[in-house]
């Protein structure tokens, strides 16, 4: 079927218009349009054009502590997976996207860090996470390369990667061929109201009524949401990621230190780096991760990409003559207690929301649009919203 | 004073003429050779594109070092520069 044109549909009111065609805009727009309501998508810029096309392509169930959010790591996982088949065109939708079932291993580089991974894995087992222990003399059959150094880790099968900006696109495109239409260059400036109830959004270029409105704007939920008159605390948590010159395979699964669970989920603003290794379909070679709090300052951060390069090295000496030809900075939306943000929004009727991922919107952007279109059809939800409750975070929280 | 060849290096085992100050990516260009790398899928050629050193399109393997950006890398009397196939690895 051919791609449907990008114009705006200008007759029947959508039952939703999405603010934000990022993956979390555009897999409530897939999910949406399945259930068959008609969708509008509108951005401020173009499609991925945010955090979706600044980061790696997680789909991580190995890094998240139990609770809500890896729930919503499982459910997503599973969808993920259940995507990966779909026909498209004459490929398959994981093929597209660049989705590589590859599986995680988690290293630690000494007994006490090993211990705390175990006991982390042991409490994973419950909520449906297969994690294999890989010793100290079995990790370079798992992957050539690694350091000899190391106490021994955990394999993950069920972690994924996937090109995000492909899925993106792709996720919109389908949403496009069940009748969406995708607005992007289209800030939204405010919201149209009939009295407390959200009935559509305003641009510079038109108002767009809407059944209801979802606030999927990623880190810049905020300021949507303050449009509406409703606090969200997404803040953004700046990461770079560096990528080196195409290589034959070297690095079979993502490959990451098990400190990495703990600088993500830690409070602290001070620039923290946990070494994250992952090849790539293309031949390069993606490092991550740092993360630090320091406003949307695009600026380049020499410290954390040396910290990047150090660590990647140290887990793969291989990498050491190795060039890197560029790194690339994403802002993560992240809200106070680490948990998106998903669901109605009592305090403005109609308004629904989708954001706050932090470095996990890729993985759990499909749990998320299975979640906010059950809401919109008044089916019952598959996990329990209210962790993600958008105004459990008081009144008025400081920023 | 002007001296037509101030030194020789050697693509793939040919002298080539090259000067103080010229990248090996000129050195090439200068002796007529445009393309000195395969692409890894499709086998395409490549040589100088973005010339600064951007679009790492000009990679050339140079004294046994692969992947190294031919308009950047100075060259130097008796370099072996040698063309690469795919990553050249």
């Amino acid at each position: 079927m051919p791609d449907l044109p990008l114009s705006p549909r200008t007759s029947p009111t959508p039952d939703l218009v999405v603010v934000g065609a990022g993956i979390v805009g555009a897999a409530c727009a897939y999910h949406a349009t399945r259930a068959g309501l008609s969708v509008t998508v509108v951005d401020s810029g173009p499609i991925a054009g945010g955090t979706t096309g600044a980061g790696e392509g997680n789909i991580l169930v190995s890094d998240k502590e139990p609770g809500p959010e890896l729930d919503l790591a499982v459910l997503s996982n599973r969808q993920w997976r259940d995507l990966a088949d779909l026909p498209l065109d004459d490929t398959t939708f994981g093929r597209a996207v660049e989705l590589e079932t590859k599986g995680g291993l988690v290293v630690a580089t000494d007994q006490a860090t090993l211990d705390g991974l175990a006991r982390l894995v042991a409490t994973q087992r419950a909520p449906g996470i297969e994690a294999v222990a890989v010793p100290t003399d079995g990790l370079r059959d798992v992957e050539p390369h690694l350091t000899h150094d190391l106490a021994g880790g955990y394999r993950y099968p069920q972690d994924m990667q996937v090109q995000p900006m492909l899925a993106a696109a792709h996720l919109l495109r389908l949403a496009r061929r069940a009748g969406a239409t995708v607005l992007t260059h289209e800030p939204v400036t405010g919201f149209l109201r009939a009295g407390e109830r959200v009935t559509g959004v305003r641009t510079p270029r038109r108002d767009l009524p809407a059944g209801a409105v979802l606030n999927a704007a990623g880190t810049w939920a905020g300021q949507v949401a303050a449009l509406a008159g409703v606090t969200v605390p997404v803040a953004p948590r700046r990461g770079y990621i560096l990528v080196t010159e195409p290589l034959p395979p070297l690095v079979r699964h993502k490959v990451y230190l098990a400190d990495y669970v703990a600088d993500v989920a830690s409070d602290s603003a001070a620039l923290q780096t946990s070494t994250v290794v992952e090849g790539t379909r293309a031949g390069t070679i993606l490092i991550g991760a740092s993360r630090e709090r320091v406003g949307f300052d695009r600026t380049v951060s020499t410290p954390a990409l040396r910290r990047l390069a150090a660590g990647a090295v140290r887990l793969f000496p291989v990498l050491r003559d190795v060039a890197v030809i560029r790194a690339y900075r994403g802002f993560r939306p992240y809200c106070p207690d680490h948990l998106p943000v998903i669901g109605p929004d009592p305090r403005a009727p109609g308004l629904h929301h989708a954001c706050g991922h932090e470095g996990a919107g890729i993985g759990l952007s499909l749990g998320t649009a299975l979640l906010v279109t059950q809401g919109l059809t008044g089916q019952p939800p598959a996990l329990d919203l209210d962790p993600f409750r958008p105004d459990r975070f008081g009144p008025e929280v400081p920023r | 004073m002007t001296h037509p060849c101030e030194f020789e290096i050697l693509f793939d085992g040919t002298p080539l003429p090259c000067r103080d100050g010229w990248t090996v990516g000129a050195a090439l260009t200068a002796a007529g050779i445009r393309s000195w790398r395969d692409t890894r899928h499709d086998g395409r050629p490549r040589g100088l594109f973005c010339g600064i050193g951007i679009c790492f399109d000009c990679l050339v393997t140079v004294n046994g070092q692969p992947s190294v950006r031919a308009c950047l890398v100075p060259a130097a009397p008796g370099d072996e520069i040698r063309s690469q196939q795919g990553t050249g690895r």
